[in-house]
């Protein structure tokens, strides 16, 4: 017998085999996943408030009435997540770049980067925010802005550097010391084997762990309603206390669901995709 | 006579509470070729790394042209694009193409323009058999073919001295022959090496003079020639039997 690639049979044999058990996990998987999720919808439909509960969170006609309403309110979390991302990238890498400073001249540099970096992820955000953008803004010293968007963006940018600059520094610190001592046998600087050999490495390595914290910050971003900036939480918030129904929420974890999926798919995917190098790497 | 290129003057190295170098003195004259041997760990790295400031000293002088340079003060950035380092490992650049990874010294240290320092690194490959290695990267070379790499982005620098740190070290049996033919041609060009290797073989065809290393200190030191068949240190004898019962020479 002779297969369509005109391969003897015996290896088209064992492949069948291997293709017939891969359809067999397949419909394994479809039939476990069917009856999981019907046993929990059962228990769920069937529960005594259901109905109460249906018509609270999940009512059709409010959710299509309010999606465009908070979609456009989104807007707000939309700018404040952009602007504060980028200013975290930099300030991020600066106090990283800080706190890697070697020699006892830069103790000072490096204690209050260490302070800084301590307290900011230490203290709960929404109480960053609150101090900032009540106590702060309170003082009313001249020149100082009390927009509460202009508060928002300083504290998610302060708690989220915090982060990030960690999320650096280990990129820095994994880049083994032979790759500086090249640079600088080359005759660099210490400033310039940072700047072309270590950062430009500890970067791309770092890449998946900064995506997950701009996710973080994505969904961070409704925070800053308490300073009473109407962004979509709050409008979901007032929508819902004017119509007694909380299926506005829903709309708006849809709305984060769409801009937070891709992000986490693709974090997942570089990630997956490093340990794949590493591994070619190691050989 | 020709210049002295370095001059080591009683130099010791410790990290921590061991003391790897322990005394050491060395002359190397211009277009001179010194091999050092000995064991692993007997300190030829370590010294290698000294020379070139990548390791600060404890103790002694070490001279470049006559200038000291382990005093205060002295620039060491200064000196170092002077002395060409070859590493076991290569450590080249990962992330950068050949032509990146030969041209960021010139580039970024003697601030030659883009095209000059590429037309520089352009013919230095094609000296040595990478032209057409250009635009990869180093992931993508053979182990030999990264260490040449690493030879000529050292020789991009122009430098009067070069060190290799066991450069063949780290290579397949089949791809040291490519790299040691590299480093003929550097010596035919008249330029001084200090090298530290295990490759006697190698060792006794090159150096000008080979030093054997014994527990941080120069234990002897002559013409291959005489090293190799008549030494007149034990210990050095005993190595070099070692040596070639393992097969190495």
């Amino acid at each position: 017998m002779i297969s369509p690639s005109g391969l003897p049979a015996q290896p088209a044999v064992s492949t069948g085999r291997r293709r017939r058990d891969g359809g067999r996990s397949i419909l394994i998987a479809v039939v476990s996943t069917l009856v999981f999720f019907s046993v929990i919808g059962w228990v769920i439909v069937s529960s005594p408030s259901w109905p109460l509960v249906q018509h609270d969170f999940f009512d059709a006609e409010v959710f299509w009435r309010y999606l465009p309403v908070i979609g456009s309110a989104f807007v707000t979390n939309i700018a404040l997540f952009l602007i504060t991302e980028v200013l975290v990238l930099i300030l991020g890498l600066f106090i990283a770049v800080l706190r890697s400073l070697p020699g006892p001249v830069f103790f000072p540099v490096r204690l209050v980067a260490i302070a800084y970096a301590d307290i900011f992820r230490g203290v709960p955000s929404l109480l960053i925010i609150y101090v900032l953008g009540f106590g702060i803004a309170g003082l009313g010293i001249p020149g100082v802005p009390n927009d509460p968007f202009f508060w928002a963006a300083v504290s998610l940018t302060l708690v989220y550097t915090a982060y990030v600059s960690e999320v650096y520094r280990a990129g820095i610190e994994s880049i083994h010391p032979s790759q500086a001592a090249a640079a600088r046998s080359l005759g660099l600087t210490q400033a310039q084997a940072l700047r072309y050999v270590v950062i430009p490495q500890a970067v791309r390595r770092v890449i998946p762990p900064l995506l997950n914290d701009f996710i973080g910050l994505q969904k961070d971003t409704v925070l800053v309603s308490y300073l009473g900036l109407v962004e979509a939480f709050r409008t979901a918030n007032i929508e819902q206390q004017s119509i007694f129904n909380y299926t506005p929420y829903l709309a708006l974890s849809v709305i984060f669901l769409v801009i937070t999926l891709p992000l986490t798919r693709l974090t997942d995917y570089l990630v997956a995709r490093d340990r794949r190098r590493f591994l070619a790497g190691a050989r | 006579m020709t210049a002295e290129v370095v001059r080591i003057e009683g130099l010791h190295k410790s990290f921590d509470k061991l003391e790897v170098l322990r005394g050491i003195d060395l002359a190397v004259r211009e277009h001179e070729v010194v091999c050092l041997i000995g064991a692993s760990g007997s300190g030829k790295s370590t010294l290698l790394r000294c020379i070139n400031l990548l390791e600060a000293i404890d103790a002694g002088r070490i001279l470049i042209d006559r200038t000291d340079i382990t005093l205060p003060g002295v620039d060491a950035n200064k000196i170092r694009r002077r002395i060409g380092i070859v590493f076991q490992a290569f450590n080249l650049f990962p992330h950068m193409s050949v032509l990146d990874n030969v041209t960021l010294g010139p580039r970024r240290v003697l601030r030659l323009p883009r095209d000059r320092a590429e037309d520089d690194a352009t013919e230095l490959l094609a000296r040595f058999g990478l032209a057409d290695k250009r635009t990869e990267y180093p992931d993508r070379l053979s182990g030999g073919q990264q260490q040449r790499v690493a030879i000529v982005r050292a020789l991009a620098m122009h430098p009067d001295l070069m060190l290799l740190d066991e450069i063949t070290s780290a290579l397949d049996p089949e791809l040291v022959a490519e790299v040691l033919s590299v480093v003929r041609e550097l010596a035919a060009g008249g330029m001084t090496m200090i090298i530290a290797t295990h490759e006697m073989g190698f060792a006794r065809d090159i150096a000008n003079r080979v030093c054997f290393l014994d527990a941080g200190r120069i234990l002897e030191d002559g013409p291959p020639s005489r090293i190799f068949s008549a030494p007149t240190e034990p210990r050095t004898r005993q190595f070099l039997d070692r040596v070639i019962a393992a097969g190495r020479m």
